[in-house]
C-alpha cells in the first residue's frame, strides 16, 4: 500500500498534514490504537515528534482518557482508531462525551474511498453510526479538505456547548500527496452575551425571594469564581450538582450539597420549597429532577444557559437567560440587592445538620476514609455505581475541574482510563479513581498503560462489596431482594495479583482497623498503586429518591433490613438446579 | 413547555448540500419522537445550498424544541418558521383514476374544474396532475374517490414567505437577516474555486 503513491518519505501527504494540523493547533497528546486503515497515518507519526502518542489497550480505553483529559483541563481531548471495529470501539466515550458536553476529537480510518459501501474488511459506517452521539462528523473525500476539516472538527468541538466530533479519514486520503497549506487555529468564536432584560428580570426575581436557591451545573464550571461572587453577593445558598461539583467551594456555610436521587437531604429539601431557583450551566436530568411535576412546585425558575435548546426542554422557564455563565453571573453580582433570607438560612441550617456520616464499616466509610485524605489539587475520578454516589456526596471541591465522572451516560469502565488521561495531562497532580469491583474490570487492561509510560501518579481504589451494588440496591427495594446476576464475588479476581501482573503495587484493607495505614501506604507509593477496600456486601446508598418519585419524597436514610443475602442466593441456586 | 393540541406547522431549512445532511435532520425529528408529516427537497438559487419543506405535527412546544435542537446542527444554515408570518405553499400531486366510457365525461369535467391537466391517457385511466394547497388537493381526491382511484403520488408541501424578503421581520428567519447566507456561499465558492487549482491525484 505504502507504495501506492510513489512518494518519497519527505513529501507531504495526508497523514502528515493531520498531524501537522493537530501540532498548528497545540494537541500534544493523543491517545489511540493502530490498525490496518490507520496505518499511514501511525507511520506519519514518526515524523512528528512534538505530538506523543499514548497506546492504550482497548480504543474504549483511549476515548475515556481522552475525555479525561479534557475534563480534567477544559481542553479538548484527542482519541484515535482504525477503521470498523476499532471505530465501534470509540463509540461508548463518544456518547458519553456527547452527554457530559466534553470536547472530543475522534479521528478514524476508514477503508479507501473506492472500498467504502462494498462491506469490505473491518469496514464499519462509522459516521452512520455515530451520527446520533456527535456534535457533528464527518468524511474526509477529498485530500485537500483533511486539514481544514480538522481544524473545523476542533472549532465545533470547543465552541458553544463543546462535545464530541468524529472525523473519518479513508486510507487513499492518509496516502495522497497533499499540496495545500496547514491552516491555523480558528479563533474562539464569542460566546453571545445575555440579554439586558432578561438579566433584569432576573434581578427582580431575586430581589422578591424569600426563599431562594441556586443551582449549578458542569456547564458553569469555568464561571466558578463568577458563581461564587454571586452568591455572596445575594447571599444565595447554593446546590451543585454531579456535574457541577467544584463550580462552587464544598466549604462555603451556602453550599447545600449536591440535588437528585441521591442527593443531599438539605439540597432536595430546599428545591421543593424555594420560591425562586436560579439554575446555572445545567440541562435538568431526570436525575436531578426526580419526577418533573414534583420539582420545585413553588419556585419560579431561571435559567441561565448557553445551549438555548435546553431552556424549557425539561422544565418551564420564567426567566430564560440565554449566554454565557461567566458574563450573566458577572451581571447579576453587580446589581446585586439586599434580600431578607434569614429565616431561610436557619431552615436551611436545620437540614444540613441532618448531613449524615457514615459511622459504621461500610463502602461509604471506605469512601469517606479516602476522600478524606486527599487535598484540593487532588483530581478525583469516580467510575459507575454505588462508590460513585458516595464519593459525590461525601468529597468536598474547592475548585472546578477535580471531579471527573460519566454524569449523563453513566458508563461504566469509565473511571480508571479517564483517570490516565487526567494524571497525564496534570503529571504534577495526584490522580485518584474510585472505582467498583465490576466497572474496574470492565477497563482494568489499561494497567498495562500505566506501566507502558511509567505513569505515577494514577492512585486507583477498588471498593470491593462483591456485587453489582448499584443494581442489587435496586433489586432489593424494588425487586423484592430477586439479586439476579449481579453477584461477582466467587469469580472477581485477586485484585492485588492482577495490579502486581502489570508490576503495579497494591494494598488491601478488609476492616476499619487497617484501613487508615493501607491508604497511607498506597497514597505513599512513589508509583501509581492499587488500593482494594474489601466491603461488606449489602450496603445501599442514602438518601435516595426512587426513580419516578418527587424530590421531596426522599429516603433518606438506609431502611431497616434483614440481611438474608446468602438465604436469597440459596434459593437461586436450589431454583438454577431445579430448573 | 405548553401543551396545546397538535396541528401541522411548516418549517423551511436552509441546508448545506452535502452527503448524509437528510440523514442528520429526519434523525434528529426520530430520535427525539417528533412527528414528520411532509418533507420536501429541492435546490435554492445558490449552488451548494439545499431548502427542506417539513411539516411538523405537533404543538408549539414541539416545534420550538424541533426549531432549537435544529439550529445546532452545523449544516443547518437557516431555519424559517412560518406559522410566524403570512405564507404561500403548495403541494403537486398526481392521480390516476379509474375511468368508464359513461364516466369519462364527469371525470374530466371535474379535472378541470380543479384546472387540473391531465398527463396521462389510457384506456381504462387517467392520469391527473393537481397542484394547490392541501385542501384543494384533498378535495380533489375526494371527488374523484367514487370513480376508483387506482394511484396517488403527493410530493409533499413546499412553501415561501409571502412578499419580498426584506420586507420580513427578523424574527422569522430564526439567524436574523438574509445576510446569514453570504458567508456560507463564499466559503463554497472558495471551495469549488481552491478544487479546480489543485491537481486530484486520485
Amino acid at each position: 500500500m505504502g507504495n501506492d503513491t510513489g512518494l518519497q518519505r519527505g513529501d507531504m501527504t495526508g497523514a502528515k498534514a493531520l498531524w501537522a494540523t493537530l501540532a498548528n493547533h497545540g494537541i500534544t497528546t493523543v491517545f489511540g490504537y493502530p490498525g490496518g486503515a490507520i496505518m499511514p497515518v501511525y507511520d506519519a507519526l514518526t515524523f512528528y515528534p512534538e505530538v506523543r502518542h499514548v497506546l492504550t489497550r482497548h480504543e474504549q480505553g483511549a476515548a475515556h482518557a481522552a475525555e479525561g483529559w479534557a475534563k480534567a483541563t477544559g481542553e479538548i481531548g484527542v482519541c484515535m482508531a482504525t477503521s470498523g471495529p476499532g471505530a465501534t470501539n470509540l463509540v461508548t466515550g463518544l456518547a458519553d462525551a456527547m452527554l457530559d458536553s466534553v470536547p472530543l476529537l475522534a479521528i478514524t480510518g476508514n477503508v479507501a474511498r473506492h472500498l467504502m459501501g462494498t462491506d469490505a474488511f473491518q469496514e464499519a459506517d462509522i459516521t452512520g453510526i455515530t451520527l446520533p452521539i456527535t456534535k457533528h462528523n464527518y468524511v474526509v473525500r477529498e485530500v485537500e479538505d483533511l486539514p481544514r476539516i480538522i481544524a473545523e472538527a476542533i472549532r465545533i468541538a470547543r465552541s458553544g456547548r463543546p462535545g464530541p466530533v468524529l472525523v473519518d479519514i479513508p486510507k487513499d486520503i492518509q496516502l495522497a500527496a497533499f499540496h495545500g497549506e496547514i491552516p491555523a487555529p480558528h479563533a474562539r468564536p464569542e460566546i453571545p452575551a445575555p440579554a439586558p432584560e432578561a438579566i433584569e428580570r432576573a434581578r427582580d426575581m431575586l430581589s422578591g425571594a424569600k426563599k431562594p436557591v441556586m443551582m449549578v451545573g458542569g456547564g458553569a464550571l469555568d464561571a466558578a469564581p463568577e458563581i461564587t461572587a454571586l452568591a455572596r453577593a445575594w447571599d444565595i445558598p447554593v446546590i451543585t450538582t454531579l456535574m457541577g461539583l467544584g463550580a462552587f467551594p464544598s466549604s462555603d456555610p451556602l453550599w447545600l450539597g449536591m440535588p437528585g436521587m441521591h442527593g443531599s437531604v438539605a439540597a432536595n429539601r430546599a428545591i421543593s420549597e424555594a420560591d425562586v431557583l436560579l439554575g446555572i450551566g445545567l440541562r435538568f436530568d431526570d436525575r436531578v429532577t426526580g419526577r418533573v411535576n414534583g420539582f420545585a412546585p413553588g419556585a419560579a425558575i431561571i435559567h441561565i444557559e448557553l445551549d438555548a435548546a435546553e431552556i424549557g426542554k425539561i422544565i418551564r422557564t420564567h426567566v430564560p437567560v440565554r449566554g454565557d455563565a461567566k458574563v450573566a453571573a458577572r451581571l447579576l453580582t453587580e446589581g446585586a440587592r439586599p434580600i431578607q433570607t434569614a429565616e431561610w438560612r436557619a431552615t436551611l441550617a436545620e437540614w444540613t445538620s441532618r448531613t449524615e456520616t457514615p459511622g459504621k464499616w461500610g463502602a461509604g466509610y471506605a469512601v469517606k476514609a479516602v476522600v478524606d485524605r486527599l487535598s484540593e489539587n487532588d483530581i478525583l475520578s469516580s467510575d459507575v455505581g454505588q462508590h460513585q454516589m458516595l464519593a459525590a456526596q461525601l468529597a468536598r471541591f474547592e475548585k472546578p475541574r477535580r471531579w471527573i465522572n460519566s454524569g449523563g451516560l453513566g458508563t461504566m469502565g469509565f473511571g480508571f482510563p479517564a483517570a490516565i488521561g487526567a494524571g497525564m495531562a496534570e503529571p504534577g497532580v495526584r490522580s485518584v479513581v474510585i472505582a467498583g469491583d465490576g466497572g474496574f474490570q470492565m477497563t482494568a487492561q489499561e494497567l498495562a498503560t500505566l506501566k507502558m509510560y511509567d505513569i505515577r501518579n494514577v492512585k486507583i481504589c477498588v471498593v470491593n462489596n462483591s456485587f453489582l451494588g448499584m443494581v442489587r440496591q435496586w433489586q432489593e427495594m424494588f425487586h423484592e431482594k430477586r439479586y439476579s446476576e449481579v453477584w461477582l464475588g466467587d469469580s472477581n479476581p485477586d485484585f492485588l495479583k492482577l495490579a502486581d501482573a502489570y508490576d503495579v503495587p497494591g494494598y488491601r484493607a478488609t476492616n476499619a482497623e487497617e484501613l487508615p495505614a493501607a491508604i497511607d501506604a498506597w497514597l505513599a507509593d512513589p508509583k501509581s498503586a492499587l488500593l482494594e477496600v474489601v466491603v461488606p456486601h449489602e450496603h445501599g446508598v442514602f438518601p435516595m429518591v426512587p426513580a419516578g418519585a418527587a424530590l421531596y419524597e426522599m429516603i433518606e436514610t438506609e431502611p431497616g433490613r434483614t440481611p438474608d443475602l446468602h438465604d436469597a442466593m440459596d434459593k437461586a441456586a436450589e431454583e438454577a438446579k431445579n430448573a | 413547555m405548553s401543551h396545546t393540541p397538535p396541528i401541522d406547522q411548516l418549517l423551511s431549512i436552509l441546508v448545506r448540500d452535502e452527503p448524509r445532511v437528510l440523514t442528520r435532520i429526519t434523525a434528529l425529528f426520530g430520535r427525539r419522537g417528533y412527528n414528520i408529516r411532509s418533507l420536501s427537497v429541492g435546490n435554492t438559487e445558490h449552488p451548494g445550498i439545499s431548502r427542506m419543506t417539513i411539516v411538523v405535527s405537533g404543538d408549539r412546544g414541539v416545534v420550538e424544541q424541533a426549531i432549537k435542537q435544529l439550529e445546532k446542527l452545523h449544516d443547518v444554515i437557516k431555519i424559517i418558521d412560518h406559522s410566524l408570518e403570512k405564507f404561500v405553499d403548495r403541494e403537486l400531486v398526481l392521480v390516476k383514476v379509474a375511468i368508464t366510457p359513461e364516466s369519462r365525461v364527469e371525470v374530466r369535467q371535474i379535472a378541470e374544474d380543479f384546472r387540473s391537466r391531465i398527463v396521462d391517457v389510457g384506456r381504462h385511466a387517467l392520469t391527473f396532475e393537481v397542484t394547490g394547497d392541501e385542501g384543494k388537493l384533498t378535495a380533489f381526491i375526494e371527488q374523484m374517490r367514487p370513480f376508483g382511484i387506482l394511484e396517488t403520488m403527493r410530493t409533499g408541501r413546499i412553501a415561501l414567505t409571502r412578499g419580498s424578503n426584506a420586507d420580513i421581520p427578523a424574527h422569522v428567519y430564526h439567524e436574523g437577516e438574509t445576510e446569514t447566507l453570504r458567508p456560507v456561499v463564499e466559503g463554497i465558492e472558495a471551495r469549488e474555486e481552491r478544487a479546480r487549482g489543485v491537481p486530484n491525484l486520485f
